[in-house]
């Protein structure tokens, strides 16, 4: 650490670094603190937890008739909704909510503490685990329980839902961090950041069979992670017969870990390169 | 504070500033800065909105960068601060509505925790006066209890250096007495503490010395009787009879006044001299003729070309 400082007294970093907190007990302590924000704010729990179902039970009531081969239309809604559920408590969350921690001198206080950056980090990535986890145990559960929908039993789909949750939720929580910074205010965080996500829904077969939709708008879709993660998710919760109706013939799985890679990639180098602990006109 | 700190600094001033510039854009906010603060004193920045006073500050608190000059902020460059530098410093920012959802006990033990050696947040929690409220969301505390909340983040990591940026602003007049308590009880303890304010009495109240700071350069430098007593040698008398009001500036105002009452001794209360005032400059008529401009280099108490060591030990 005093290697970084040129100043004479170049001591004063080693003599106290017995006694500094670890990052992973900061680490943890940051998520704690996010959790319980999160859960005070009501009206965003209510939002990221009830939302993902209100969807469900919309489409599934206005399309009441089968997609073919067995399959209700709310059953095929279930893997898109839980990717979407997964944007909005990563990607939409953390774009407007850290845009507006920065807004408010939330971040700025805390970079002026010792505080290591990378804990901040680690403790909304925390919080975006435990509350996406959450959200889609609350969407299965009434999807099974409410809209009788037949989960699936074999391990290797849930593999396949571990992996693509997992990178899904990195993908969208670093993007999220690396896009908190494109809102010039906290205000403007959500008007900017709420259109892209639904343009993304519509675009990438959340409310729609992906493969009615016109090839242009399937070719832009493949360029965001959203339609792999709905990609990827169809193949957990639909018969292995609706291979035969996605765009490919397949469910794309090794391309999709492919893009979802290069996202997480790309944002990560985003956040490193971008993030800004005060706002941009600050001087 | 403890000696190991003593040992590291060698005894060099907490905060020293040569020829700081920095710039936005074309406008330049700070304009060519000296500046010491000495180990365990109170000294605050005067200056009107806009004269370059939080620009100052957040270049020493590691914020911001610098077009010219060199700072040392307790031994280190704050453009190349870490983590132990920043557990040294506290820092209370301008007015602040972050951590809303939070309890006062529950922000100042989250805080306590980035700090290697952090004063117990009971006792700060305790200091600041907001024991009742330690259960409270800070978003349901008044301002001068949220001012006080941010004090106590300040220093609840045990800084050898605390920076207030216009802590009382928007106070009520006893919220800004409690305050001012509460920032002696700091200097008390040994904190070195630089204080912005625009504040005139809070500056005397609380500063061994005051730097007064005009449109990006510092016009003024001493302790707060020093610049209010250089002038205080000419009053001015004022007093009305029937050819209107008078007004005479002089540096022997008693004379005068005996003079005046001899004057009037044949009136219908005898030496009675209608509508007598005796009136000192305030440090207000100071710092307002210092920030206009109108007082030239000799009648600055002590400008900011000499040498600030002879200042901090005239104190």
């Amino acid at each position: 650490m005093s290697t970084a400082t040129p100043a004479p007294a170049a001591g004063a970093g080693a003599r106290r670094d017995p006694a500094a907190p670890s990052l992973t007990a900061l680490a943890v302590l940051r998520t704690r603190i996010e959790l319980k924000q999160f859960f005070r704010e009501r009206d965003a729990v209510i939002f990221i937890f009830a939302f993902p179902v209100i969807m469900l039970a919309i489409f599934g009531s206005v399309f009441d008739e089968d997609v073919g081969g067995g399959v209700s239309f709310t059953q095929y809604f279930v893997p898109g909704i839980v990717a979407a559920g997964i944007m909005l408590s990563s990607f939409q969350s953390l774009a407007i909510g850290i845009a507006i921690e920065r807004d408010d001198g939330t971040l700025k206080r805390l970079r002026g503490t010792p505080m290591p950056p990378a804990a901040y980090f680690l403790g909304k990535i925390g919080m975006v685990l435990v509350s996406s986890v959450l959200q889609t145990g609350v969407l299965l559960t009434a999807a099974a329980l409410v809209f009788n929908i037949d989960l699936p039993t074999s391990p290797s789909r849930w593999v396949t839902f571990a992996w693509v949750f997992v990178l899904g939720t990195s993908a969208g929580t670093v993007l999220g961090i690396a896009f908190s910074s494109v809102p010039r205010s906290g205000r403007s965080a959500s008007a900017v950041v709420t259109p892209i996500v639904i343009v993304l829904q519509f675009i990438s077969g959340v409310f729609f069979v992906y493969d009615d939709l016109p090839a242009w708008m399937r070719n832009i879709a493949e360029l965001f992670p959203l339609k792999w993660m709905a990609q990827g998710m169809r193949s957990v919760f639909l018969p292995d017969s609706y291979q035969s109706i996605e765009a490919d013939g397949s469910w794309q799985l090794g391309l999709g870990a492919v893009v979802l890679g290069v996202w997480l990639v790309v944002g990560l180098a985003a956040c490193l390169w971008t993030f800004r602990w005060s706002r941009r006109d600050a001087g | 504070m403890t000696s190991d700190r003593a040992d590291t600094l060698d005894g060099a001033a907490p905060v020293r500033v040569r020829g700081l510039v920095k710039r936005y854009g074309d406008r330049t906010a700070v304009d060519d800065i000296d500046l010491d603060v000495q180990r365990g004193e109170v000294l605050a920045l005067l200056g009107p909105n806009g004269a370059g006073k939080t620009t100052t500050v957040e270049v020493l608190e590691g914020y911001r960068g610098r077009d010219a000059g060199e700072v040392t902020v307790l031994g280190h460059d704050p453009a190349h601060a870490n983590g132990a530098w920043r557990s040294r410093i506290g820092i209370v920012l301008q007015s602040s509505q972050d951590n809303a959802e939070l309890t006062v006990e529950e922000l100042v033990r989250h805080f306590a925790a980035f700090y290697p050696a952090p004063r117990d947040p009971d006792d700060v929690i305790a200091s600041v006066g907001l024991e009742d409220k330690r259960r409270t969301r800070t978003r349901q505390l008044s301002g001068g209890q949220r001012r006080r909340l941010d004090v106590a983040l300040g220093v609840v990591g045990r800084p050898e250096l605390l920076f207030l940026d216009e802590p009382t602003t928007g106070f009520d007049p006893e919220a800004r007495r409690a305050f001012w308590e509460l920032i002696r009880g700091l200097r008390g303890d040994g904190t070195t503490i630089l204080l912005t304010t625009h504040y005139l009495e809070e500056a005397e109240q609380l500063a061994d010395r005051v730097a007064v700071l005009s449109g990006g350069r510092i016009v003024g430098l001493g302790t707060p009787a020093a610049l209010g007593g250089r002038a205080d040698r000419e009053a001015t008398v004022v007093w009305e009879d029937a050819d209107g009001r008078h007004e005479v500036r002089t540096l022997t105002p008693t004379g005068l006044v005996a003079e005046l009452a001899q004057r009037y001794a044949g009136r219908a209360e005898p030496g009675e001299v209608p509508g007598l005032q005796v009136l000192r400059p305030t440090l207000e008529d100071v710092y307002l003729s210092l920030v206009r401009g109108s007082i030239d280099a000799e009648t600055v108490p002590i400008s900011s070309g000499e040498s600030p060591d002879s200042i901090g030990e005239a104190r």
